[in-house]
């Protein structure tokens, strides 16, 4: 329960990102391992000249999405 | 007149899709001075297509889709926006358009971002009429208000679209038939054992396949729809969705004497067969290669964006997979492109499927992953040529 509430706790601090053309999401708690994104990457430190890895857009086209509970 | 694309005279975009919003964009990367038209049939709305089949598992009405309208998106973009609007006709000497309400546009250089048409399969009964593509918003909003809650849906055409609207209505509660001639899902695109997972994983959500038929007749019986498939069987459903395939929209350019093959051809600089008319998108074939998906869609855009500030840019297509978005299996495949003679190499464990298809010299010219393995993608991508160098 308590360990439950701790992983709860630490997941909200991550945040979603949505892409407005394709609709895929990056989710800073897994990254983007495959890509050489570690998991828990902030959107922040993600490389300016990335691009979607599903439609190729650019890191300025992306939308952020709240999390929903 | 010069015969260069850029300059002041204004740029006229046919179409206000992911492909002429898309240009239009990268246009005024560039460039925010040139005067810009976009022309468009529906209401002018911003909206991700490859969203609108997977909208009901994000909880999405067909309104939370459409993320800006035409008066925000002319704001952004600096356009005029004629919305509700179709371009009659086309000429190509005076270097202008018409549209059904009467109005003469002049323009520099013309984008042709038309789209493609729903493949209509003829079918017998007095509710063959009663089928719904889904191409764009507003027809995505006409299933969804014809969708009772719970209803069931009968899908045509077992290809990627039709896998992604059965994953969705399945996973949301819906009873789903698909009804389809080949022996598996996505049939063209994967090798066998990875069409059977993603055909087993849709299953086990629920999805009910006539695979080996097709649908013969529909018929109305009071407030839902009694199909009748080719191998004699029936199926009931409250709404019938058809997703064999899309056609490319050369209308317009036919009508104008444009060269058109299976779409409007034009040339690695997206130019059709006169030097001031450009196309890109479902509509088009670029140097022979029709690739109706948003990634090459947005690698056109680029260049043409480039190209229409006044600097030619070629458009080059590295190897791109597209994802299917089949959450109860996920699915990656990276197509032959141009397509080859080769053969699949299949290996298949308890996290996937990972098929290699690889030509006579056994170069990797494709690739289908499932499940686990789709974390593969990357790695593979590296191996295979590009598709337009």
């Amino acid at each position: 329960m308590n360990r439950q509430f701790e992983e709860n706790e630490m997941s909200s601090e991550y945040r979603k990102w949505q892409c407005i053309v394709c609709g895929f999401v990056y989710d800073e708690a897994a990254g983007l391992p495959e890509d050489g994104i570690a998991p828990g990457t902030r959107w922040e430190d993600i490389p300016e000249d990335w691009a979607c890895p599903e439609c190729g857009v650019s890191k300025a086209d992306f939308e952020m999405v709240e999390i929903t509970a | 007149m010069s015969e260069h694309p850029g300059g002041n005279e204004p740029v006229v975009i046919v179409g206000a899709g992911l492909a002429g919003y898309t240009t239009a964009r990268e246009l005024r990367k560039h460039d925010r001075a040139r005067p810009l038209v976009i022309v468009t049939a529906d209401d002018g709305a911003f909206y991700s297509k490859p969203m609108l089949s997977n909208a009901l598992a994000q909880h999405k009405a067909p309104a939370d889709l459409a993320l800006k309208d035409a008066g925000a998106m002319a704001a952004e973009l600096d356009a005029e926006i004629l919305t509700r609007t179709r371009v009659a006709a086309i000429d190509p000497a005076a270097r202008t358009v018409t549209t059904d309400g009467g109005r003469t546009l002049a323009y520099g250089d013309l984008v042709l971002a038309t789209g493609a048409l729903p493949i209509h399969v003829p079918l017998e009964g007095d509710a063959a009429g009663a089928v719904i593509s889904v191409n764009h918003l507003d027809d995505y909003a006409r299933f969804r208000e014809a969708l009772p809650e719970g209803g069931t849906v009968l899908v045509m055409g077992p290809g990627l679209i039709g896998c992604e609207f059965a994953n969705d209505l399945a996973a949301a509660g819906h009873p789903v038939h698909v009804v389809g001639p080949a022996p598996h899902p996505l049939d063209r695109l994967l090798p066998g054992p990875a069409a059977r997972r993603l055909q087993r994983a849709l299953a086990e959500l629920g999805v009910v396949w006539h695979l080996g038929t097709t649908v013969a007749a529909l018929q109305r019986t009071g407030g839902t729809f009694r199909a009748r498939l080719a191998d004699g069987t029936g199926v009931d459903a409250h709404v019938v969705l058809s997703a064999v395939g899309l056609a490319p929209d050369t209308r317009l350019a036919e009508a104008a004497g444009l060269a058109v093959n299976r779409g409007i051809a034009v040339d690695r600089y997206l130019r059709s067969s006169d030097p001031h008319v450009y196309a890109l998108g479902d509509c088009a074939e670029v140097e022979g290669l029709v690739l109706p998906f948003v990634m090459p869609l947005m690698a056109c855009a680029r260049a043409l964006g480039a190209t229409l500030a006044g600097t030619p840019t070629a458009v080059r297509y590295p190897p791109m997979p597209v994802t299917v978005k089949t959450p109860a299996c996920p699915v990656v495949v990276c197509p032959p492109v141009p397509p080859v003679e080769g053969t699949w190499e299949v290996d298949e464990d308890d996290d996937g499927v990972r098929g290699l298809y690889r030509d006579r010299d056994g170069v990797l010219r494709g690739f289908a992953l499932t499940e686990g393995r789709v974390r593969e993608k990357q790695a593979l991508v590296k191996e295979v040529p590009p598709w337009l160098e």
